[in-house]
């Protein structure tokens, strides 16, 4: 991947309002046709410093709650050496015009957001940004004060004469550096130890515009000539319209149109998100539109299976055990490791199907014409957006405008486009500016889930307690489930089986399977794909495999992962001494002696490396009769290379943690003859103050390494430092999740 | 018939009773800090103040506030002057998305009404709002330190 700033074809400066105006991308472009304006309006801006000495910075990511609204922008402030507290932030218009993907130019901002790459993406090329625009403004004070620009420094907003005792504001040089030709040769960045925004904790930006109710989110906005929709959809997963009487509905006040969505086969349009049948009422108001849903008189086909989840389940697992899986990898002799063996250790784990439930319900405004569309939507992917929108207008993408907005949380859920095709289809049709939002009984039950499913595991150990045999079979919903047109088994077990993760892929004789669950639900990424599974089943897994060695949990994981390799799938790369650091790390500051089991009282621990970032924690849980428990402390450790934002990173775990908690404690989404039981937050429960974890502390490990990002990875390693924290208390294993009532 | 009734101190007049209160406020008074979460008065998103009240309003028609003083997000802060609860919450940085913050925002202020100084188990049992991003390590932050100044402000009023 390259990250180099190609200065001269990307960047470009200008003078706007004032001020400075540095500009990447596709603003670039239409800024060096000399139309900054426009470049500043219509395709976004990195950084503008005004004549007021206040900066804005836009960054390309988009904000789900993840806090790179302000962790992006902190790494151009530090080059640029800002005032922080006059630093506004925003995100960009998307720069779908700049490329004929629609993306950023490669190896520059990859824009919209996923994968907990903000960080790791921007670090370098950020700061560039930053380092050019310093230089530019230092190059126009020189000038002006006629001193060689390397005499000079800055600080906080301003550039500093010292050796003559005299300042000048960045806001006062902006418009002359503006019209200065951008610098040559290499910039140099800082040395981290210089950093004086980067490393410390800063709080959010725009927390004053979310606590005071200004508009943000996609629910918030609105177009002109505005209407209204609302979508009915089948009880059963698959079912498609049979027929519809929507005469009454159209009787009522306000309703202007009702338009029956085609019956869309995956694949047909972007993506291969699969937008779920429907009919949708169009009124003058949202209430309006849902008043008239309910006079809708509509039948549906028979889908083609109405499944129960369990059943589907238990057949997969069946084939999987009876060896009818597929055999992804094998190293070694297993055979003979297991018959070797001076003890073997088999469990069975089990996961299910989970909503995302974004709070902010999906909802995208559409305006299209003949000539170009329009939308507003709370999206991880403006891209993919646009790609989606132009399949099924026709139009080119530089006709379709996509305004991405702050998401009332994202979690993977707005990495599909299914909502925007939906609004797009509607506004086609009655020809009006239309915003779609659905009802959270809609967003439920049409919802991308992360996949659920069972890990049959064995382990084989030595005399001496080393692990010489693993076993790994995964019977799950695969991920990759109608999203290419090759759904053979091999296809659906791309990711599917955690082939490089430890401690399994340390082990010489080493076998994984996998069975697909053929479900027809829709599945997603839901935070921290696959390691919110894998995670917990590995790490509560080698916590029986310490009790069968009788050695304590700490230091039975510490002499698996000993070494020095380093492993991983490629794209996310891990060494066994920082995954091996973070456990020892959170250990000393846990004061780890051991599972402390007593009284209904117990810890637990457990170590996971996912999406670039190390994270262990040490659960603190106390169980009281009947069954219920509490999360009394964690303890955590991340090692994340050089913390950007220390106070984003705590954020970050804290969140994780709790998420993790809820949906271990309490979430399942199922199938009952087709159709999803769980409609709305009364049968989907997540989780409120009463049952969180409040006491959270989080231990960052000092590192000069590339910071990678915090979004996903404090997730996994939580719930199998809770499950094996509620062995400890209870002597039961929790193997099935969500834990619910099992310790009753 | 028409219902009237004051949002944020100011006199409003509605046609549809049976239209819940949030959608009157976001779509009718353009009053979008109110969110949208659930429409089954569960989750919290949409706590408004009625007569100084914390309640759902996805689930109140309108004909239900007639005569009644409704307070919003956008009423709280007063002369430029953030209310104690909200900045708590900056002081605090509570929010992540964001999204059922100006709710837990609201409900606060009605736990602190009859709650003024909450001990922990206090907030976990009354503070029944839920936060997806799950901030509850700052709600509870934030709890406290908007007790902490609203009794400061309490005091000062007193001695003005």
């Amino acid at each position: 991947m390259t990250l180099a700033l190609d200065r001269r074809s990307l960047l470009r400066v200008s003078a706007y309002a004032g001020g400075m105006m540095l500009t990447v991308g596709g603003a670039a472009a239409r800024a060096a046709q000399g139309d900054a304006a426009a470049a500043a309006q219509d395709l976004g801006l990195y950084v503008q410093i005004r004549p007021d000495n206040t900066i804005l910075i836009r960054t390309a990511t988009t904000e789900i709650g993840q806090g790179t609204l302000t962790s992006v922008p902190m790494l151009i402030a530090e080059e640029l050496d800002a005032d922080w507290s006059r630093v506004e932030t925003e995100m960009m218009t998307p720069q779908l015009k700049s490329t004929d993907t629609g993306g950023m130019p490669e190896g520059v901002f990859a824009q919209g957001a996923g994968g907990s790459r903000a960080i790791m993406t921007s670090w370098t090329p950020a700061r560039k940004v930053g380092a050019i625009a310093r230089a530019m403004l230092v190059a126009e004070a020189a000038a002006r004060w006629k001193v060689k620009p390397d005499t000079l420094e800055t600080e906080s907003g301003w550039v500093v004469d010292a050796a003559r005792d005299r300042r000048i504001a960045y806001g006062e040089l902006a418009a002359g550096a503006a019209v200065r030709a951008l610098p040559d040769g290499e910039i140099a960045l800082k040395d981290p130890a210089d950093f004086r925004i980067v490393g410390q904790p800063q709080k959010q930006k725009n927390t004053l515009a979310i606590v005071t109710g200004k508009p943000m989110f996609g629910i918030d906005h609105k177009m002109e000539g505005m209407l209204h929709a609302v979508v009915l959809r089948p009880p059963q997963v698959g079912a498609q319209v049979a027929s519809v009487d929507d005469s009454a509905a159209k009787a009522m006040k306000g309703v202007h149109s009702v338009v029956r969505l085609p019956d869309q086969t995956p694949g047909q349009v972007w993506g291969y998100d699969p937008i779920g049948a429907g009919v949708a009422v169009v009124a003058t108001s949202h209430w309006a539109a849902l008043k008239a849903r309910d006079a809708l008189a509509v039948e549906w086909t028979d889908p083609p299976t109405a499944e129960n989840s369990a059943d589907m389940v238990a057949e997969a697992e069946a084939k999987l055990a009876g060896g009818e899986g597929l055999k992804v990898q094998e190293v070694g002799d297993v055979d003979a490791a297991f018959a070797n063996a001076a003890k073997v250790v088999k469990a069975r784990y089990q996961a299910p199907l989970v909503a995302h439930a974004t709070l902010e319900p999906q909802n995208t405004i559409a305006h299209v014409t003949a000539e170009k569309a329009t939308i507003i939507t709370p999206s991880q992917q403006p891209g993919s957006c646009a790609r989606t929108v132009a399949a099924i207008t026709g139009l080119p993408l530089e006709k379709i405008d996509v305004t991405m907005t702050r998401s009332g949380g994202g979690f993977g859920r707005r990495l599909a486009t299914d909502q925007v095709a939906e609004a797009v289809y509607i506004a086609k049709a009655v020809d009006r500016p239309v915003k779609l939002l659905w009802t959270r009984e809609c967003d439920m039950r049409t919802d991308f889930y992360r996949n659920g499913g069972v890990h049959l595991m064995e382990a084989a150990l030595d005399a001496d307690n080393r692990v010489i045999g693993w076993k790994h079979g995964v019977a799950s919903h695969s991920i990759n489930y109608r999203r290419s047109e090759d759904q053979s088994i091999e296809a659906l077990s791309s990711r599917e089986v955690p082939t490089e993760d430890a401690p399994g892929v340390l082990v010489p004789n080493r076998r994984y399977d996998f069975m697909p669950i053929y479900s027809a639900v829709a599945r997603g990424w839901w935070r921290a794909p696959r390691a919110n599974i894998f995670g917990w089943a590995e790490q509560a897994f080698v916590d029986e495999l310490a009790e069968a060695a009788g050695e304590d949990p700490l230091a039975f994981r510490l002499k698996l992962l000993e070494g020095e390799g380093s492993y991983g799938d490629g794209r996310d790369q891990y060494t066994l001494a920082r995954l091996s650091g973070v456990l020892r790390h959170v250990g000393e500051k846990a004061a780890w002696k051991g599972p402390e089991a007593g009284g209904g009282k117990a810890r637990g621990i457990a170590g996971h490396f996912s999406f670039g970032s190390y994270v262990a924690h040490v659960v603190d849980v106390t169980v009281t009769e009947g069954g219920a428990f509490s999360v009394d402390r964690v303890v955590s450790a991340i090692d994340c290379g050089v913390a950007v934002n220390p106070n984003g990173i705590a954020m970050q775990n804290e969140g994780s943690i709790n998420d993790a908690l809820s949906t271990a404690r309490e979430l399942e989404i199922t199938l009952t003859n087709g159709a999803v039981d769980q409609t709305n937050f009364d049968s989907y429960q997540v989780m409120r103050m009463i049952g969180a974890a409040t006491r959270i502390e989080t231990h960052i490990v000092p590192s000069t390494e590339a910071p990678s990002g915090m979004g996903e990875p404090a997730l996994p390693p939580f719930a199998p430092a809770l499950t094996n924290a509620l062995y400890a208390a209870t002597g039961k294993r929790i193997r099935q999740l969500p834990i619910g009532t099992q310790l009753a | 018939m028409a219902y009237s009734f004051t949002i944020n101190d100011r006199q409003v007049t509605a046609e549809e009773g049976d239209m819940p209160l949030l959608w009157f406020l976001r779509e009718e008074m353009d009053l979008v800090g109110t969110k949208f979460g659930c429409g089954i008065g569960s989750c919290g998103a949409c706590t408004v103040l009625i007569d100084g009240e914390p309640t759902r309003s996805c689930v109140m028609p309108v004909e239900a506030v007639d005569g009644a003083a409704v307070t919003t997000i956008e009423g709280l802060a007063k002369n430029g002057e953030l209310h104690p609860v909200q900045q708590a919450w900056i002081e605090e940085d509570v929010p992540q998305c964001g999204y059922c913050q100006t709710g837990q925002i609201m409900a606060t202020i009605g736990l602190l009404k009859y709650t003024p100084d909450p001990s922990e188990t206090e907030v976990r049992e009354q503070l029944n709002n839920f936060c997806r991003c799950g901030t509850y390590a700052r709600l509870m932050k934030g709890v406290k330190r908007a007790a902490e100044l609203t009794k400061a402000a309490g005091e000062a009023g007193e001695k003005a």
